[in-house]
């Protein structure tokens, strides 16, 4: 497409996309604004500037020890998540392993299958085993879950990465473990922390398993929110909302900081 | 080469941790189609002679089908601008379209559902201007789902659909005006055929999510717009009915295999281009 | 052979169908720099990797200081490579990189960075410890692989195609650079190429690679003068091959005729009276007289003259046909005439014939 100002067609393109960012951006920006309403219903434009449902979200136990559930729930699974998933995006891309596209999209599958589906499986399997209603039921849940976004994007940089490093390494004198810790890993680093971000990303917004999977007394943040939505609600939810808003935007914010940094060891 | 060998059991915990917590539960659930409460194939007989879910499932794989052509319809201004505009241009939009992206679905449905109220932005913006005088019903039907799926999955298909823009040539272009095309024939012959592969991939990702969507239908839907995601729920909470829960599952899983199929053999599976 | 540092017997490696490398024998002395020549795909790097214990091989025995070498991984094996992309830690410092293999080892700091002092001084870059690879340009980042290969002295010395991805006049120097190194450590080099100029410049021996097989192994001169097969008088230098028949073979010279005239060449095959052989010549071993001239050889007419400064080249089309390629050095009169006719001649043991 060429560069000559104001064609039809650039217009009726400027004024959809300019459509579309509104559609994207302003339902958030909305809800960032309603939580600081002095209203205690979700009118907009609000009437006054108030803190008060964020002051009641820190004070609410409900809210807070959902709070707390989430944070003991993301940082395991997402841990937990990047190095299985890391592990085995090494053996699938370094090693010669017969049929290494066919498991690769076997530890695909959590992303294909609709979560509805994993929930309801996972919940009633757990029946059996009593995890329902425990942290460790949710961790596993959610580990398995983000496995295949960790293979994803480790894997994606396994491949770019020059294999004859980690066979100069070799000759050099390295075993293959020395070879992964002072080679392999520094280089991938970057993959790694991203994936591990993605994973408490995720692992913080889900919302389906952990529906099925938590207890009035074990749940996550996402489960709350989703209980106060079918009931009667007022800004508080706006707040919360905000605040996984914010969340994310510090992670990603995160994320592309480490990105755009490269390793150097001297 | 020996050590190589040994990497192989660096895949086996996470694979032992799919198989135990994934391939187990999923086979035990689409097998309770076949076993409970009885063996047999009542189930989907079940699922065949009840109009409601024959209606369910129809209304599912339509809405998805509606969802589809109107997210790339919106998705291909924005990924075309991306691909031909300025850089400074591309890393506003990127910046514009990766922020919902990483927002929870949960939290955008429920903006989402707070713009549509009757006393939303939306509708005061409309009466505010004059264009309506009534407020428009919104929300709990099939616009509200319809924007609330749009707005979560417009991303799925903005990425692909750049990915496979920027690789063109503007050679191409120029060639196909030299040969003497008008600049919409030679959008329609040159430009849209190449842009095919990350067309096809975006829509079949918003097809396959659509199918299985929970949240949205249950928070910006009616009644009328149920999903299946919905009604598995509903058989499980409700009444504990997993024979017929397992049943919908395999024909959701079926009908979402079929369109990975699909894909797969249309475009090939190189996705997951995040 | 006791000074033997590295032996091959038997070597075998098959990928799928295709057999990469095919019964190669191959020993190497202490101190030697022999070089692997071939195209691509004949075998040489594979070979290498065996070595290096990258790849394994389907049969045959690997044995570095007469001892096998079999059931070493790559990281116990002492060898140093160095490869064609250089392959330097790209986060590490060229410091880092260097005294990486004597981390490996537990090396003691004090020593450790004696070392890599001496190696970097080595190959003349001193200064550079504190630099990135990407900061270097493509000659230094080899220099540096080449000292990181070497700061550990290895018994051998691995080199695939290292000089494949610089310019021709940096090819030149690193070449003069790694004989030097090679002069002043005695280090005995593997060295894998498949330019035949590199490799006749480099090489104290030279084996060369075809289709997985060595062809001859030999020092530069004798598979300049007395190739051994076809292949190898093709590949090595430029050659010129004429068909014929052989007449009858004595005392290792065997008298051929063509349809333009009859020939002597030597013969270091067994070959019968009656077969088809192809005669090799190097152009600069031609003798171009005028044909009213007496004497024996092939009669033809000189199609094209080039002056090359220190030489002429002349191709000659013979009455069969078939072009010869003469270099005359430029102290040789120069011919006269528009397209004089010609003989050309050589002395049989500057020539030698191949069956087919």
């Amino acid at each position: 497409m060429n560069a000559d100002g104001m064609t039809p067609w650039r217009l009726v393109r400027g004024t959809l996309v300019i459509m579309v960012a509104v559609f994207l951006l302003a339902p958030l920006a909305v809800v960032v604004i309603i939580s600081f309403s002095a209203a205690p219903f979700l009118q907009f434009p609000p009437p006054g500037f108030s803190l008060r449902w964020y002051d009641l979200l820190f004070s609410t136990p409900a809210w807070t020890n959902s709070l707390w559930v989430s944070v003991q729930l993301f940082v395991p699974s997402s841990i937990l998540a990047t190095i299985l998933g890391t592990a085995a995006s090494y053996g699938l891309v370094r090693g010669r392993v017969p049929g290494a596209s066919f498991i690769t999209a076997c530890l695909m599958l959590p992303i294909i299958v609709p979560g509805m589906i994993t929930a309801a499986a996972l919940f009633g399997v757990y029946r059996g085993l009593g995890l329902n209603g425990t942290l460790t039921g949710l961790i596993i849940g959610h580990t398995v879950l983000h496995i295949p976004y960790v293979v994803a994007t480790v894997s994606s940089a396994l491949r770019v990465q020059d294999v004859q490093l980690e066979q100069a390494a070799a000759t050099l004198g390295a075993p293959p473990w020395a070879t992964f810790r002072h080679v392999t890993l520094p280089l991938i680093m970057p993959a790694v922390m991203s994936a591990l971000l993605i994973s408490m990303i995720l692992s913080f917004d889900e919302l389906i398993v952990s529906l099925f999977v938590s207890s009035a007394r074990v749940r996550p943040v996402a489960v709350q929110m989703w209980s106060n939505l079918l009931g009667d609600f007022d800004p508080t939810i706006a707040a919360i909302a905000s605040v996984c808003f914010l969340f994310a935007l510090l992670v990603m914010a995160a994320d592309l900081a480490l990105r755009g940094r490269s390793p150097r060891i001297g | 080469m020996r050590a190589v060998d040994g990497r192989i059991w660096l895949i086996l915990p996470a694979l032992l941790l799919l198989a135990a917590a994934f391939l187990v539960p999923v086979g035990w659930l689409l097998s309770r189609a076949f076993t409970f409460p009885e063996p047999g194939l009542q189930n989907f007989t079940l699922l065949w002679e009840r109009p409601v879910y024959m209606r369910v499932m129809m209304n599912t794989v339509m809405i998805s089908a509606i969802v589809t052509p109107v997210t790339v319809l919106l998705a291909f201004p924005v990924a075309h601008l991306m691909a031909h505009g300025s850089a400074r241009l591309r890393r506003w939009l990127t910046f514009l379209v990766l922020v919902p992206f990483w927002t929870s679905l949960l939290v955008r449905a429920f903006a989402t559902a707070i713009l549509l109220q009757r006393h939303g932005i939306v509708n005061s913006f409309l009466i505010g201007f004059g264009f309506i005088e009534e407020p428009l019903p919104l929300l709990y039907n099939m616009t509200g789902l319809l924007a609330g799926c749009v707005q979560v999955l417009l991303p799925f298909v903005i990425f692909p659909l750049y990915s496979s823009m920027a690789r063109i040539d503007p050679a191409y272009m120029r060639a196909a005006a030299t040969l003497g095309a008008s600049p919409m024939r030679a959008f329609l012959r040159v430009y849209l055929p190449l842009t095919l592969p990350g067309l096809v991939t975006g829509a079949t990702l918003v097809f396959i999510s659509t199918l299985g969507y929970y949240i949205i239908p249950a928070l910006l839907g009616g009644a009328r717009q149920q999903m299946i995601a919905q009604l598995i729920q509903d058989q499980i909470a409700a009444f504990g009915n997993w024979g017929v829960a397992g049943a919908l599952s395999l024909v959701l899983l079926a009908i979402t295999g079929a369109m990975v199929a699909l894909l797969h053999f249309t475009v090939g599976l190189k996705e997951i281009a995040r | 052979m006791a000074s033997a540092v590295l032996e091959l017997a038997g070597v075998r490696k098959r990928y799928d169908s295709v057999v990469a490398v095919d019964d190669v024998d191959l020993a190497l002395e202490t101190g030697e720099f022999l070089t692997l020549l071939g195209p691509s795909g004949s075998g040489k790097t594979t070979t290498l990797m065996m070595v290096a214990g990258l790849q394994q091989p389907d049969a045959g025995r690997i044995m570095l200081n007469g001892v096998s070498v079999a059931n070493l991984p790559p990281y116990r094996r002492d060898v140093g490579m160095v490869f064609q992309n250089y392959a330097l830690f790209p986060h590490m410092t060229v410091r880092r990189n260097v005294a990486f293999p004597l981390e490996m080892r537990g090396t003691p700091a004090a020593e450790l960075a004696r070392l890599v002092d001496d190696a970097l001084a080595l190959v003349k870059l001193p200064d550079h410890g504190e630099r990135l690879p990407k900061q270097l340009s493509g000659g230094q980042q080899q220099r540096v692989a080449l000292a990181r290969a070497m700061v550990y002295r290895p018994a051998l010395l691995l080199m695939d195609e290292p000089l494949g991805a610089l310019d021709r006049k940096l090819r030149e120097q690193l070449q003069l650079e790694i004989k030097r190194v090679h002069r002043e450590r005695s280090i005995s080099v593997l060295y894998v190429t498949h330019d035949q100029e590199e490799a006749l410049t480099m090489s104290d021996r030279i084996a060369v690679f075809n289709k997985g097989r060595i062809e001859q192994i030999g020092t530069p001169e004798e598979l300049y003068d007395r190739p051994a097969t076809r292949f190898v008088a093709s590949f090595i230098g430029d050659t010129n091959l004429i068909g014929g028949r052989v007449l009858g073979v004595a005392d290792g010279v065997c008298e051929v005729e063509t349809a333009a005239g009859r020939i002597a060449a030597s013969a270091r095959t067994p070959i019968e009276a009656g077969a088809a052989v192809v005669v090799a010549v190097r152009p600069e071993r031609v003798v171009l007289v005028p044909v009213r001239m007496a004497g024996t050889g092939l009669e033809g007419v000189i199609i094209e003259q080039v002056f090359l400064g220190t030489s002429r080249k002349y191709v000659v089309r013979l009455t069969d046909g078939t072009e010869v390629v003469v270099l005359r050095p430029i102290s040789d009169p120069p011919f006269e005439q528009a397209a004089p006719a010609v003989r050309v001649s050589w002395a049989p043991d500057k020539a030698t014939a191949f069956s087919g």
